[in-house]
């Protein structure tokens, strides 16, 4: 964030800065700031709420990314965290705590029923609460481990420095705005997984070559 | 062997809550599963005969229940309704069974004998759509007020008539 050097490319005057003194952007202050104490709204209504109270629990301690206070009353949140399938009666009541949140704000669908309608497709059911909602960040699973969560969270907050602005003006253009994925899964090093799989155990001690066709 | 008996058996006439119906009714379709006695109880006089159980001890209503028999092998009514009683005083335990037909499946309404009834006959109004006569405030239960079909019967689509799809969609811009 901070431009530590000099300005000496014209070298025509060295700016010397002070001591505990850095010059940066003020998007990029704002987003810091607001990236590093998202403040969640949990509209929990199923099975996923569950994990959702895991994580901010002692174990998983999402007070590691600054988003540990959980609040029950919209107007103090901006991060709505949908854990759990939305029934149809329930989904103006979602839009309302929406838009009572103030800007800006990010939402993450957390788990199939939030994200697809999961196993239930009926009547009563909504089938992806981005069809009625905008959606940040999308997290698979049913329900998700803590640990995914928090990679949703540390996604966002990677989005929010890179995109955000002190306006907001990323939330009017589409532009402005990185393309909308999903979670994705890093793969584990080789040697991580070796102890699961012996033919990997095999290969690295060089005991067996492969012949591919 | 099999310990219960599945046979109609004459303990069927024994039930003396039975033997008091019929004196007052006539003749009634009944049967004995495993211990459990089921009378089924003409629409007309539904209302006279829960009154007359509830006079012998039947002060508990557990449930009011629903079965939709459309294209049900054998079936002679669409709706079949479930009313199940208890005792506080005594073990007994008795099924009743009412059945009602299209176009309009009407049955009077037992909140003047159990209060109990009365979210569960809107509860089966919400689903079934079957209208009982005499309740005080048949709404909807736990349908929105706005839903017009009674989803639990068999000729309703599981995946709805698109009822789910109108509402407005909040994208960012008036957010």
């Amino acid at each position: 964030m901070a431009l530590t050097q000099p300005m000496a490319s014209s070298g025509a005057q060295q700016l010397e800065l002070p001591e505990n003194v850095v010059v940066s952007r003020l998007d990029e202050l704002a987003n810091w700031c607001r990236k590093n104490s998202l403040w969640p709204m949990p509209f929990a209504t199923a099975c996923c709420g569950i994990e959702l109270m895991a994580t901010g629990a002692a174990k998983h301690d999402l007070a590691r990314f600054g988003a540990e206070v959980f609040r029950f009353s919209p107007r103090q949140c901006d991060l709505m965290i949908v854990a759990g399938r939305v029934v149809m009666k329930m989904l103006p009541v979602l839009q309302r705590i929406w838009q009572q949140m103030h800007e800006p704000k990010w939402c993450i669908s957390m788990g199939a029923c939030a994200s697809t309608g999961g196993v239930f497709d009926t009547y009563a059911v909504v089938q992806g609460i981005d069809r009625f909602i905008p959606v940040d960040m999308y997290v698979p699973g049913c329900p998700p481990r803590p640990e995914q969560l928090i990679q949703a969270i540390i996604d966002l907050q990677d989005k929010i420095q890179r995109e955000g602005t002190i306006t907001g003006r990323e939330f009017n253009t589409r532009q402005r705005q990185d393309r909308k994925r999903a979670l994705v899964e890093s793969p584990l090093p080789l040697t991580l997984d070796a102890s699961r799989n012996p033919n990997i155990q095999r290969q690295l001690s060089g005991s067996v070559t492969t012949a591919r066709p | 062997m099999n310990s219960f008996s599945d046979a109609p058996s004459d303990s069927a006439t024994t039930c003396p809550h039975l033997v008091a119906l019929e004196q007052a009714f006539g003749s009634l379709e009944s049967s004995l599963f495993r211990g459990q006695q089921r009378v089924v109880v003409p629409a007309a006089n539904s209302f006279a005969a829960l009154g007359l159980l509830k006079d012998r001890g039947f002060d508990l209503l557990v449930d009011v229940s629903c079965v939709d028999y459309l294209e049900y092998r054998g079936a002679k009514h669409r709706y079949g309704l479930v009313y199940l009683l208890a005792s506080t005083t005594s073990p007994d335990r008795l099924t009743v069974r009412v059945f009602a037909d299209d176009p309009e499946p009407t049955v009077a309404s037992v909140v003047p004998l159990w209060e109990a009834a009365n979210w569960l006959e809107r509860e089966v109004w919400d689903l079934f759509g079957i209208h009982f006569t005499g309740h005080p405030d048949l709404r909807r239960l736990v349908m929105p007020e706005a839903f017009t079909a009674h989803p639990l019967r068999k000729d309703y689509p599981l995946q709805g008539r698109g009822e789910r799809h109108n509402f407005p969609v909040i994208t960012r811009d008036h957010s």
